[in-house]
Formats: C-alpha cells, sequence, structure tokens
C-alpha cells in the first residue's frame, strides 16, 4: 500500500479500481462513442490510447497525466457526469490541463446528483506505482491511497 | 483570486443565481490555475465549439436554456464550429434516417437556442472563424472566451491573440460574464517555449503530419520551431497562413497545443525571437525519418486494410479560398493524367458557409463540380462518429480527423491520387 498527496481540484470522497494511461487522456476520442450511444460503462474508444483501449471508465477511477485533444474535452466530462457515467475520480500526476479542469469544475457546480472528485499534481511516480485493477480511495483533502 | 468589486457581487448573486453560478464557473477554472485575477474579454466576436444538437447531450442543452432563461446571454455575437449535417454528403437511407431522426434530433432546437444567445448569422457556422469571409478575425493582443482547438491555436499562434485552450460551455460562460481567469497563455510566461523543434527536412514537410509530430510529443506545451520558415518564408501570407491552419490543428488534436511559435514567421516569434525560449528547453529534431515513423505508427483501423474507399474527406479544419481553387486545379490535373473525367472515389471538400459563397461567384465552382467533387459545410468530424459511417472505408489527409474517428490518413498527395486515379 502506498498513499499519495495532490491538490483538490474538485473535493469528494471515493473507493474504486484503477484504470490508467501513461499517455494523454483524449476525451472526445475516448467519450463520444459511449455518450452517443447508451453505452453506460462508458467504454474507451480512442483507437490512439492503447492502454484505455476497449476498457470500461464508468465508476472506474481514471489515472493519467492530462486530458488531450478537441476543446469539447470538458462540456464531454460535464455530460458523462450528468449522465452517470463519469469515472469514480479522476487522478493527475501532472497539473491539471484546462479542458479537464474546465469538466471538473462544470460537473462540480451544474450538475447535483452526481459527482467527480478530482485530484492533481500526484506526480511522476504514482503513476509509475498505480496498475489497473488496484484498488484505491481518495479522500476529502486530497490524499490517494493505492492498495 | 482577486475580484473587483464588480466581480464580487456578481458572485455573491447580485445579477441572480444563474449569474452567479457562471461566475463560480470562471473563478472555479481560473482557480485551478492560481490565477491571480480576472481579465476584461477585448475580441469583437467570441466563437463556441458545440455546433451539434446530438439527441442525447440534453445536459448540454438543459445548461444552455437555465442561461437564457435567466436572461444570462452573450454580450457578444459568436461563430460556432460547423454544422453536422448537409444533405449534399453522400449518405445511404439508413444513415439518412439515423442521422436525422436520432443523432441530431436536437439540431433545429439547439440552432434556436444559439439564435437567442447571439450567433452572428446563418453563415458563421465554422471551424475556421477566422478566415476574412467569415469576418471572426481578432487582433492582435486581443482577449478571448474562444473554444474549438483549430481556432484557439491560430488565433494565438498566427494572429497573436491571447485565449486559453477554454472547453466548451466554458467558452460563453467568459463572454456572458466579460471576464476570464488570468492564466496560461494570457500571461507573458505562459507563451514562453519550452520545447525548440529543430525541422531538418529535405523537403517542405507535410503540414498536418508535421502538426501531428510534434503534437505528439510536447503535449499541452509550448513549442518554438526552427527551420520551417525555409518552406514557409518570412511572410504570413496565404500560402503560409493555409499551411499553419492544418499545421496547428494537428499539433492541437494530436496533442493539446494551444499556441507555437515560428521563427522568423509567426508575430511574437518575429518580434521577441529566440527570447521567447525558456532556459533549459527539450529539443526534438524531426527529418524525414521521424515523420515517416510518425506515419508509420499511425494504427490501422480498418477491419480489411485493403479495403476500397467509399468516401474521402477533405477540409477538416475548413479550407479556405484559396486551398479551394488549388484543390480544383490539381484534381483536373490528376484526372486528366489518369485519363477520367470525374473523381473515382465520392469526395467531399469542406469549407466556411461564406467561403463556399464566395467560391461559388469564381469559374473554379462550375470546374469542381465537373469533377465530381462534392462542396460541403458540413463537419467531416461529426458526420463520422457513428457506428455507420465508422465501418465506411473513409479516407482523409486530415489528422485531427483521424484522431477522433476511424479515417485513415494519406498525403494531400496520396489523396490526390487516390481520388483520381484510384488502383490504377
Amino acid at each position: 500500500m502506498r498513499e499519495f498527496k495532490g491538490r483538490v481540484v474538485t473535493p469528494g470522497s471515493v473507493t474504486a479500481k484503477a484504470v490508467v494511461t501513461k499517455n494523454g487522456f483524449n476525451t472526445l476520442a475516448s467519450l463520444q462513442k459511449a455518450l452517443q450511444f447508451g453505452d453506460k460503462t462508458a467504454t474507451c474508444n480512442d483507437q490512439n490510447n492503447p492502454d484505455l483501449y476497449g476498457k470500461k471508465l464508468a465508476g472506474n477511477i481514471l489515472c493519467l497525466p492530462q486530458t488531450i485533444g478537441s476543446t469539447t474535452g470538458g462540456l464531454v466530462l460535464y455530460c458523462a457526469t450528468a449522465m452517470h457515467r463519469q469515472p469514480a475520480a479522476m487522478l493527475f500526476s501532472n497539473h491539471i490541463d484546462s479542458l479537464a479542469a474546465a469538466g471538473a469544475v462544470l460537473a462540480d457546480v451544474w450538475v447535483e446528483d452526481a459527482s467527480m472528485p478530482v485530484i492533481d499534481c500526484l506526480g511522476d511516480e504514482f503513476l509509475d506505482y498505480v496498475k489497473d485493477g488496484m484498488n484505491i480511495t481518495v479522500t476529502e483533502d486530497g490524499r490517494v491511497i493505492v492498495e | 483570486m482577486y475580484l473587483t468589486q464588480e466581480q464580487q457581487k456578481i458572485l455573491d448573486g447580485e445579477k441572480g443565481e444563474i449569474m452567479a453560478k457562471v461566475m463560480k464557473t470562471l473563478v472555479m477554472y481560473g482557480d485551478a490555475f492560481e490565477a491571480e485575477k480576472m481579465v476584461p474579454v477585448t475580441s469583437k466576436y467570441n466563437h463556441l465549439v458545440t455546433s451539434f444538437g446530438l439527441g442525447v447531450m440534453s445536459p448540454v442543452y438543459d445548461l444552455m436554456q437555465q442561461l437564457i432563461d435567466a436572461g444570462v446571454v452573450s454580450g457578444q455575437q459568436f461563430s460556432v464550429d460547423p454544422r453536422p449535417l448537409d444533405k449534399n454528403v453522400p449518405k445511404n437511407l439508413l444513415q439518412s434516417l439515423v442521422f436525422n431522426k436520432f443523432m441530431y434530433n436536437k439540431q433545429d432546437f439547439y440552432e434556436g437556442q444559439l439564435k437567442s444567445l447571439g450567433l452572428m448569422n446563418e453563415d458563421a457556422f465554422t471551424c475556421a472563424c477566422y478566415m476574412d469571409q467569415v469576418g471572426n478575425k481578432p487582433r492582435k493582443g486581443d482577449i478571448l472566451s474562444w473554444a474549438e482547438s483549430s481556432a484557439v491555436v491560430y488565433a494565438n499562434s498566427v494572429l497573436g491573440a491571447r485565449c486559453n485552450r477554454n472547453s466548451g460551455i466554458v467558452d460563453i460562460m467568459g463572454s456572458i460574464v466579460g471576464y476570464v481567469p488570468y492564466f496560461g497563455l494570457l500571461t507573458d510566461e505562459g507563451r514562453k517555449a519550452s520545447w525548440v523543434i529543430d525541422v531538418q527536412t529535405t523537403k517542405k514537410p507535410e503540414a498536418q503530419l508535421l502538426g501531428s509530430a510534434i503534437g505528439m510529443k510536447v503535449m499541452e506545451d509550448v513549442p518554438f520551431i526552427r527551420g520551417l520558415d525555409k518552406w514557409l518564408g518570412t511572410e504570413l501570407d496565404d500560402e503560409a497562413c493555409t499551411y499553419l491552419k492544418d499545421f496547428g490543428a494537428a499539433t492541437a488534436s494530436n496533442g493539446a497545443v494551444g499556441l507555437y511559435h515560428i521563427e522568423n514567421l509567426t508575430p511574437e516569434a518575429v518580434e521577441m525571437g529566440k527570447s521567447l525560449i525558456k532556459e533549459g528547453a527539450r529539443v526534438y529534431v524531426i527529418d524525414d525519418a521521424e515523420l515517416e515513423r510518425v506515419k508509420n505508427d499511425y494504427p490501422m483501423i480498418w477491419k480489411n486494410p485493403d479495403a476500397k474507399p467509399k468516401l474521402c474527406f477533405m477540409g477538416c479544419p475548413h479550407m479556405s479560398l484559396q486551398q479551394l481553387k488549388d484543390w480544383t486545379d490539381k484534381v483536373e490535373k490528376g484526372l486528366k493524367d489518369a485519363g477520367n473525367k470525374k473523381v473515382v472515389i465520392p469526395t467531399v471538400f469542406t469549407a466556411p458557409p461564406a467561403v463556399i459563397k464566395e467560391f461559388e461567384k469564381t469559374p473554379y465552382a462550375e470546374r469542381l463540380k465537373a469533377t465530381g467533387v462534392i462542396l460541403s459545410y458540413i463537419c467531416p468530424l461529426m458526420y463520422m462518429n457513428n457506428p455507420l459511417c465508422a465501418k465506411m472505408p473513409v479516407i482523409t489527409s486530415s489528422n485531427k480527423l483521424r484522431t477522433y474517428t476511424t479515417a485513415r490518413y494519406y498525403t494531400d498527395g496520396e489523396i490526390l491520387i487516390q481520388i483520381t486515379k484510384g488502383g490504377k
């Protein structure tokens, strides 16, 4: 078990299993198909991301360096949350990027019946350590316990 | 974050609950980047990324309706990304039914919302809003609240405006309040380069391929690109701007680039030169072999790699007037050389509605029509993103379209051969 401390972007506590990408998470490419066609598991559809392609994102904790791609990224995360198909949490090794930050904030301010805790600045060591399927607990104060 | 009295009052609800939520969104967004203050949006027009009335994206339309119902609309008019539908683009009966009755069944409703919120005009649907014919071209130094990755990177890099890579919805919120949080690409420090790219190719690199290579390498960092002025010159003429439009779109979609500097060409690089490069910047050398490696590494996602292409899309981002004219010449010549009268793969060129209107005033329009190429204002990406189209073997020279869909990338030269000669 290891504990990491990051910065809280949007608060919340949750325990779930990890899905990990070492590459940038292309939000639109990953989630668009799932949102458009009723896939409640939000299976990743980004052909350019071998770490995540075909894996279920909804309900799992997404561990990533940052998001990339289209500026619809934030609204896609907002929609995923409003439709209850969001990752259980998003944990960034780097400082959060502007699109993911927008998505996290839109979900926090405008969605009342669902949440997605977001922690950033967890460091490269976090992303080196965490593996698919590990249990992760996220706390309100930005601690991330991986086991 | 420091807020002025006026901004604090908005946050405290003096202009209503919805306006307070809009301000709260912007303040939290800025806090994520330790923004010290908000700064006024100074551009004449805004640009939004969300142009599509996808039935399942109801949370977006619900939010927009909350804004409209509360009278919280933009003081700025705006352009918006391309429409997802055009009856001129080939589709079969099933596709037509799925597009109109199921996927985009909110299109008319959403376009009504856009009009209420401040849409510039009926022709303001394009990702290339900065083209002269469209009329949404910010001035150097303007502060923007835009979204659309290809437009943001163009406005920052080629026009010298200042805009972060804002998300859809946040784009209109900055415009409504009239302020955006001051961080990232709005600041002098945030516009400095942490990568130096040395272009050492033996010929002019393919814009979409070079942009892809750089985007995948630097991700969201700012690159300072040396050696490209050898191929583009030192003037931001029509040819250079068109190249940078396509190059930038690839950097932004294959990575997350919001600003690049081209030595001796783009405005800040001309003004400030190497002082834009941060100490300790990393170096990425791009030669012919590196571009070939990048191209060969793209995943092959067609079930049958040898399938005959059923459709070709050109124009993601939308083509310029000069591009349409140049491609008319190229297609005509290609067909003549191949002994064909019309393109052998159904081919769609996409451009802004206002550019299409200008193009149609020229003799090129009839000539292009005679080649069989279809001209459309559609968003190829929105057309492609469904299971029916995803199974189609579609080809493109757009690295953005390749990234988000099952379309297969070819260089411009390869596309020309495919559509004019086919398998000959």
